[in-house]
């Protein structure tokens, strides 16, 4: 892809302990994270990470509890500061940055959302979005109106003077949201920030946070334990194991290419259906007859596909993306996408 | 004579116990020890010792010894801490003064107005006004408002250095450690022990003895739940503030503080009735008010006297109470707001 990199992390390395930046080296010569705690009592957080995030994509950084997720979106503004490696913003090293700058690049440059939200109790909603604002100095109309204007399209209009704990918990997220679009920062850092929400709020959330990023094209850095969640926001995925990436990539190739018994067991637990879209099982045209094909776009998803011929599994279907035909397929490639590929199998789709 | 004689001569420091001994003690020391009688046994304890060995200082010495050491530091000690104090002295004196040269129909109706405005409650208002009508009518108010003046002016010092050494307490965990016995030492010591030191350091005069003795007293529980509020503020708020960019000027008055004022709430209100209750004790130390009622009572055996002065102190104690809670209830309700 030819979209810039706006945020880069170059052999990240985070050793938790009194001494961490000496093991670093053992750490590179192949001592594992349990030898480490046992033989010299630091904890391995992250190891060797190096990832790429876009300009204007949603990259999802996915891991069970314990992964380093968390800890590894806490590099990318400083909250945690990392044992070695390097981190670019737009290719300036953030770790250079000191004192002020750093307070100013938190403020202007990255914006957080946090799991549970973390807003300040005793201050209201509009408050609350306006905080990135009120740090740099901005006057109280300036403020006020532009928190007005992203709780409204956030759809919290009238909720402007309420304090946070008068929210649901959806409600409440929004209003985290709204202070990180306030701050005008171009990334912005999502912690789980839709785990703590039931089910259904998950998903208009998850809607809610594509739909703001078609508009506003911000490089969003999202983390999840959630592998639906991943594979629905996600341009580019990043797998998180103990602390090290397993894989990374585009999603759908992720799914039909697992690199890992890890993966597998995640990909195979997840709706196939829902999630893969014609193009990722496409064959290429060759020039075949396509007289009786039906079209279908190349992000549709396979769900939406069986839905429009109900089932019928004679028909066969022509890729297209703005006019163009792409590839084609039929019911029996549908059907043998549905299975798991196995991760032994070199298998290149 | 003592059953350690014996002992001192096994060790062979016979002759060091006895430089100054006549030796017709020696002797009689000598018979003794020789006998083993187990039941009489003695704790080799200081004046155990001291009987089968001069040389071993008694215990009395030692508490000798500690007022001898406290005497020869009081000369340094007083020419450092009596400008400090001064102005403690002037606060406490300028306080008795206002409190009790203001006529009762200006001050009542002041205080009276000035809870209301403070806990925005007319209930707590009608409390505090029928209370000091009681204070004018068994004629107590007097003593009631000196009393009163003296918890004030502590109070307000044990908040100024309370709130902000507890704040530094929670931001360094050395620091915490090292103050947190001292905390617990000012507040096991038995009340009348503060006032020995203090005796010897201030002229039993000077309002500053009884207004330290009730300061140090009276600043645990404030410093403590400062501490601890600020320690247990929502560490992803504090997160949030630090990934906005909030520096630590601004995250302590704009997250911290707000967040802990509840519990600070909580300690001042500790301060207030632990003031009150040193108030009282003070009054051996010329600390004017309704603990010189008391102490009347108790010198003179006028049990009538002591009874209502105690009954004025609970009315006393419940007006802080009420006052100081309905002023946390308020700051917990613009917190939570329901």
């Amino acid at each position: 892809m030819s979209k810039k990199v706006k945020v880069s992390v170059q052999g990240l390395y985070k050793i938790f302990g009194d001494d961490g930046a000496s093991k670093v080296d053992l750490v590179k010569n192949g001592m594992t994270k349990a030898d480490l705690l046992d033989q010299h009592g630091h904890v391995l957080g992250l190891q060797d990470i190096n990832v790429d995030m876009k300009e204007g994509e949603i990259t999802v950084i996915m891991g069970l509890s314990g992964s380093g997720k968390s800890t590894l979106i806490r590099h990318l503004n400083r909250l945690i500061e990392p044992t070695a490696g390097k981190i670019l913003l737009d290719g300036e090293d953030i770790l250079s940055l000191q004192g002020d700058d750093l307070l100013e690049m938190r403020r202007t440059r990255m914006s957080m959302v946090f799991q549970k939200f973390a807003l300040f109790p005793h201050r209201t909603v509009a408050e609350n979005a306006a905080l990135a604002l009120e740090v740099g100095g901005a006057s109280k109309q300036e403020q006020r109106a532009e928190a007005e204007k992203w709780l409204a399209r956030l759809g919290l209009k009238g909720f402007e003077d309420s304090y946070p704990n008068q929210l649901s918990g959806g409600m409440q997220q929004r209003v985290g949201i709204a202070r990180a679009l306030c701050a005008h920062s171009e990334v912005m850092l999502l912690d789980e920030a839709f785990s703590a929400l039931d089910p259904i709020i998950r998903s208009q959330m998850q809607d809610l946070l594509l739909e703001l990023q078609k508009e506003l094209h911000k490089t969003i850095i999202f983390i999840t334990h959630d592998l639906d969640e991943a594979l629905k926001l996600a341009d580019h995925l990043v797998i998180l194991k103990d602390g090290y990436v397993i894989q990374q990539g585009e999603p759908q190739h992720i799914i039909l290419n697992p690199s890992d018994v890890y993966i597998e067991r995640f990909v195979t637990d997840i709706n196939r259906a829902r999630v893969l879209r014609t193009r990722s099982i496409m064959k290429p045209l060759a020039g075949q007859d396509l007289g009786v094909a039906l079209p279908v776009s190349a992000d549709d998803n396979l769900e939406s596909v069986i839905e429009m011929v109900n089932g019928d599994t004679s028909k066969s279907f022509v890729v297209e993306s703005d006019g163009q035909q792409l590839g084609y397929f039929d019911m029996h490639d549908i059907v043998a996408a549905m299975v798991p590929q196995r991760a032994e199998e070199e298998w290149v789709g | 004579m003592s059953s350690y004689s014996g002992l001192f001569d096994i060790l062979g420091m016979r002759d060091w116990c006895d430089e100054d001994k006549k030796p017709s003690l020696l002797s009689l020391g000598k018979l003794k020890g020789g006998e083993a009688n187990w039941y009489d046994l003695n704790f080799p304890s200081l004046d155990n010792l001291h009987e089968a060995c001069s040389k071993v200082p008694q215990t009395r010495d030692f508490t000798a010894g500690i007022e001898d050491g406290f005497l020869a530091i009081r000369p340094a000690l007083r020419t450092v801490l009596d400008p400090l104090t001064q102005p403690l002295s002037w606060a406490l004196d300028g306080a008795l003064w206002l409190f009790t040269s203001t006529p009762w129909w200006a001050l009542v109706p002041l205080l009276t107005l000035l809870c209301v405005f403070f806990t925005k409650s007319w209930k707590i208002g009608t409390l505090v006004l029928s209370f000091m009508l009681t204070f004018l009518f068994i004629d107590h108010y007097d003593h009631a408002m000196q009393t009163l003046a003296i918890i004030v002016v502590c109070t307000v010092i044990c908040v100024l250095v309370g709130v902000p050494l507890g704040i530094a307490m929670s931001k360094s965990d050395r620091l915490q450690r090292m103050i947190t016995p001292v905390l617990d030492m000012l507040q096991t010591l038995p009340t009348f022990v503060y006032l020995i030191p203090l005796i010897f350091l201030f002229k039993i005069t000077e309002p500053k003895l009884y207004g330290l003795a009730i300061i140090l007293y009276a600043i645990v529980p404030v410093v403590r739940l400062t501490n601890l509020g600020i320690r247990l503020v929502d560490p992803d708020v504090i997160e949030a503030a630090e990934a906005y960019g909030l520096n630590k000027r601004k995250k302590l008055w704009g997250v911290e503080i707000p967040l802990a004022l509840p519990t600070i709430m909580a300690g001042v209100n500790q301060t207030i009735m632990m003031s009150l209750a040193m108030v009282v004790i003070a009054s051996l130390v010329s600390a004017p008010g309704l603990g010189t009622l008391v102490l009347d009572g108790i010198n003179n055996l006028r049990l009538g006297v002591g009874f209502v002065a105690g009954f004025a102190i609970v009315l006393l104690a419940i007006l802080l109470d009420r006052v100081s809670k309905a002023a946390l209830d308020r700051v917990n309700a613009t917190q939570s707001n329901h």
